[in-house]
């Protein structure tokens, strides 16, 4: 076992691991905490797979700007408690099963891909590096920056919209 | 290492992903599952471009063949962060309004 | 000249406009000079139409005016035929129909002016429509006029349509006439199917061609529009009711014009009819029977226009009968004689109703000679025409019907001879009975006796003049060689008259003794008409047993027609709408919607609101979706 698989297992079971915690962990803070887990794993795994830059960009936007507006909204609520009311057991049940039962028919989708492709570890090409993305970037894909750029700004327009005082009108 | 191990992977992470969005009723708890199940889908394509990017390597040692899908993870993660935003500014204003963030309260559609 | 035809009709469509849509603002006075003189202007027009053709003696021919339909393999022209038979009627119509207009202004007097105006918005619309039907260079065009005046006629006998008889009687005639009218639409239909074309110039050379039970099928379905429009056998009951409009109605539309669409259509499609020999029999035994029926019916009436309608009945039967036996000419030499001295009678029975204050019983009149003298002489004139004493009008296209039946079948000779017969022993029946003897009426009734006004009276004086001298543009060649007028001008549209293989060949002689031996038993009928009624004093007509009774009654036709036909329909609608309608369908839809209402009342809870049972059934979809792909392989 090289040290790529080991890292790769490692990872794997960190990530799988965290997402489980996420999800049944009772304090809302715990679950943001492990899902920063999460985030960080999954770079791990965009670095094994020779795509440092968006390694980079997941740990900055996602672990550290996003996670912080969530552990922000957590507290602003003031729901660090471990008092959230639980759905019924048999709702939880088929929720469980149904996520289940939806993974076993991916998989058994997805059994019969080829396997043949087995070098994804080989620490090869350099896609991966920002000169190369920020050269394809800015030709091929300038007008699709561009627009993000405007979906910003109207993301930045609503969040102000929806976070001011008078909406009484929407939800009474 | 195979493909079919990222594969497996991805549909692991997403599926807890689905079993969080239906167990939960904390609005904030399901938008985190949400994002994990965003980053199952991102690192799939990640692992996608790596693939064919090796396959196309073998031909030609200056390929840049996987640069799209890299490209895609990143508009993807453009795209979640203007999507947080908003969805925690609805929140926050819908924790404003009925103090508390428990989806069963949201039962408007049926009226 | 041909520049002007469209004027011809648009003239009285004109007039029906602005006295349609004015007739709460116009006076009296320019109705009738809007409504009497579009049509007099229509008639210098065609009489100078008329002219024209006479002096060059080629007809105008077709006039197109614009595209009618216009699609693939279908090309309807919305265009006008001007020839010798279009023209003759155009004569007809609009010379009778100004008399009448006059008539009228002067009959309807007594109605307020939105009516009055009402009145002769209607007339204009149905000269407009019959002009359109005479004018038509094609089938489809003819239809619209057919359809125009089958709506006027229903207007018109409705035209008091406070009275619930009469608007009985107006949907009467508009039902029988739709029965007729399906007949003729599937005609169309199958000339269109079968040559492409309905175009009569473009139709009468291709039919010759076709095969012959088509043609005959063809022409039978004619002749059931013809049936509907021109009151023969089984269709003609709603001609008697039609007598609830207006007397100049009767006249114009009931007497003169309307009635002889069928002729015309017939007379128009002659090429037709002359290759299908079954079709021509089936018009000759129809219409000699209706014309014997109405005869026999007309024998026992009391009502002075039920009369004057079963002779137009039985007319009408002849002039069938001439078409049936291929005598086209004649048949349209009948036409016009018959417009003349009917519309005369008409007239003068309007008058005779005038005077009486719109008393129609001819047992409570007599002695009028005295005191409507113009009245009188016009309508013993008229009389006389109908009847077929020489040299009146009605003798000469009688006659020329009757040689040619002879010819074709002597049957139908004496079938022909018997309903002559008839006819004028009844018409000096109600002329006895009108104008001879003693007043028979209230005394209150003989003080205001008058005759009618000019107005009236000039249009009888003109119908009288052309009643009596009207026959002798076709005076058989027997009496007087080469003179049949009438028979040359038609003959570039109508094939003369040969029999290939008639009957009986008459000898000139002959036909001359078969022509005198009628007129002196038809004299003696009309001396034995006036033996028995000239002198009556009161009226009793013993119409309570036996074959009068069956005739008074007009032989139970309208009672069979009831029970056979309307008490069944009537049963059958009742059941379709209390069982059927009531029950079932409404019970269906109403099941239905009871059904969906209780279902989505069920389906409603499946409705929670909450996001996340629906993201539980998007997601158990997906999962059945992945099954059904990975699992049942379609």
């Amino acid at each position: 076992m090289s040290i790529l698989e080991i890292l790769f297992w490692f990872l794997t079971a960190l990530a799988l691991f965290g997402a489980l915690m996420v999800v049944f962990s009772k304090n809302p803070v715990h679950s943001v905490l492990w899902l920063i887990s999460v985030f960080f794993s999954i770079s791990g795994h965009y670095i094994l797979l020779n795509a440092q830059f968006l390694a980079i960009v997941n740990m900055i936007v996602y672990a550290g700007a996003i996670m912080v507006l969530f552990l922000f909204v957590i507290m602003l609520m003031n729901m660090n408690t471990e008092s959230e009311p639980q759905k019924s057991k048999w709702l939880r049940i088929a929720a469980s099963l149904s996520g289940g039962s939806l993974m076993l028919v991916l998989v058994a989708a997805l059994k019969d891909t080829s396997g043949k492709v087995t070098g994804v570890f080989k620490v090869e090409g350099n896609i991966g590096l920002i000169k190369n993305l920020g050269q394809v970037l800015f030709t091929d894909y300038v007008l699709p920056f561009e627009i993000s750029s405007v979906l910003f700004l109207s993301a930045m327009v609503g969040a102000v919209l929806l976070g001011k005082k008078e909406t009484n009108s929407i939800i009474s | 290492m195979p493909i079919n191990y990222y594969i497996l992977l991805s549909v692991a992470l997403f599926s807890i992903g689905i079993v969080g969005v239906l167990t939960r009723r904390n609005a904030i708890i399901i938008f985190m599952c949400i994002e994990i199940m965003l980053n199952a889908v991102n690192l799939l394509l990640v692992a996608f471009s790596k693939m064919h990017h090796l396959r196309a390597l073998v031909a030609d040692r200056a390929t840049t063949v996987g640069t799209d899908a890299q490209l895609f993870v990143f508009f993807i993660m453009v795209v979640a962060a203007a999507e947080v935003t908003v969805g925690l500014a609805i929140i926050v204003m819908l924790y404003r309004n009925i103090h508390s963030v428990d989806i069963n309260f949201l039962n408007r559609l049926k009226h | 000249m041909s520049k002007f035809v469209f004027l011809i009709p648009l003239l009285p469509l004109i007039g029906f406009l602005i006295n349609g849509l004015g007739r709460n603002l116009l006076s009296r006075t320019a109705v009738v000079a809007i409504g009497c003189g579009t049509l007099i202007l229509s008639f210098i027009l065609s009489a100078i139409l008329f002219k024209e053709i006479l002096s060059t003696g080629i007809a105008t021919g077709v006039i197109t005016y614009f595209d009618f339909i216009n699609t693939a393999g279908l090309d309807i022209k919305f265009a006008f035929q001007v020839d010798q038979l279009s023209v003759l009627f155009l004569l007809i119509i609009t010379g009778i129909g100004s008399l009448i207009h006059i008539y009228s202004a002067a009959y309807m007097h007594d109605e307020t002016v939105p009516h009055y105006a009402r009145y002769f918005a209607y007339l204009n619309l149905f000269v407009f429509s019959m002009l359109l039907l005479v004018l038509g260079a094609n089938f489809v065009v003819m239809f619209i006029g057919w359809e125009g005046v089958g709506l006027c006629s229903y207007l018109l006998i409705g035209f008091w349509f406070k009275n619930a008889d009469y608007n009985n009687a107006a949907k009467k005639a508009f039902v029988m006439n739709r029965i007729g009218d399906l007949g003729f639409l599937l005609a169309i239909f199958w000339m269109l199917s079968q040559f492409g074309t309905v175009a009569y110039l473009d139709l009468f050379p291709k039919v010759a061609s076709a095969p012959a039970p088509v043609l005959t099928g063809i022409t039978m379905l004619l002749f059931i529009g013809a049936m509907g429009k021109s009151a023969q056998i089984p269709l003609y009951t709603w001609l008697p009711d039609a007598m609830a409009g207006p007397t100049p109605v009767s006249a114009l539309i009931h007497a003169a014009t309307m009635v002889t669409a069928g002729i015309y259509m017939i007379a128009r499609s002659n090429v037709l009819y002359s290759l299908a020999p079954i079709s021509q029999n089936v018009v000759a035994i129809i219409g000699i029977s209706t014309a014997l029926l109405a005869a026999t019916i007309a024998l026992k009436q009391n009502d002075i226009k039920k009369i004057l309608a079963y002779s137009t009945v039985s007319q009408l039967g002849l002039m069938f009968l001439a078409l049936g036996v291929g005598a086209y000419g004649a048949g349209v030499f009948h036409v016009m004689t018959h417009a003349f001295f009917k519309a005369l009678l008409f007239l003068g029975a309007g008058s005779v109703i005038h005077a009486m204050h719109h008393e129609q019983d001819i047992t409570k009149m007599g002695g009028l000679k005295k005191l409507l003298p113009i009245t009188h002489i016009t309508f013993l004139i008229g009389c006389l025409a109908i009847s077929g004493i020489p040299p009146f009008a009605g003798f000469f296209s009688k006659d020329e019907i009757l040689i040619a039946a002879l010819e074709k079948n002597p049957i139908y000779y004496m079938l022909g001879v018997l309903t002559s017969l008839m006819t004028a022993f009844y018409m000096f029946r109600l002329y006895f009975l009108t104008f001879a003897g003693e007043f028979r009426g209230t005394a209150k009734q003989r003080d205001h006796l008058h005759e009618s006004p000019a107005a009236m009276t000039w249009p009888l004086r003109i119908l009288a003049l052309f009643s009596v001298v009207g026959g002798f543009v076709g005076i058989p060649a027997v009496l007087l060689k080469d003179s049949n007028w009438l028979a040359t001008y038609l003959s570039p549209v109508i094939a003369a008259h040969e029999n290939e293989h008639p009957f009986i060949h008459l000898s000139h002689g002959m036909e001359l003794a078969l022509m005198v031996i009628l007129v002196v038993v038809i004299a003696g009928v009309i001396y034995a008409a006036m033996k028995r009624y000239a002198q009556a004093t009161v009226v009793v007509e013993s119409n309570d047993k036996g074959i009068s009774k069956f005739l008074a009654n007009k032989w139970y036709v309208d009672e069979l027609y009831n029970s056979i036909i309307v008490k069944p329909i009537n049963f059958t609608s009742s059941f379709l709408s209390r069982i059927v309608d009531n029950k079932i369908i409404d019970g269906l839809v109403n099941g239905i919607g009871r059904a969906l209402q209780y279902s989505s009342r069920q389906l409603r809870l499946l409705q929670s609101g909450q996001v996340g049972s629906y993201v539980l059934i998007m997601v158990i979809s997906i999962i059945i979706f992945f099954i059904f792909q990975l699992f049942w392989k379609f």
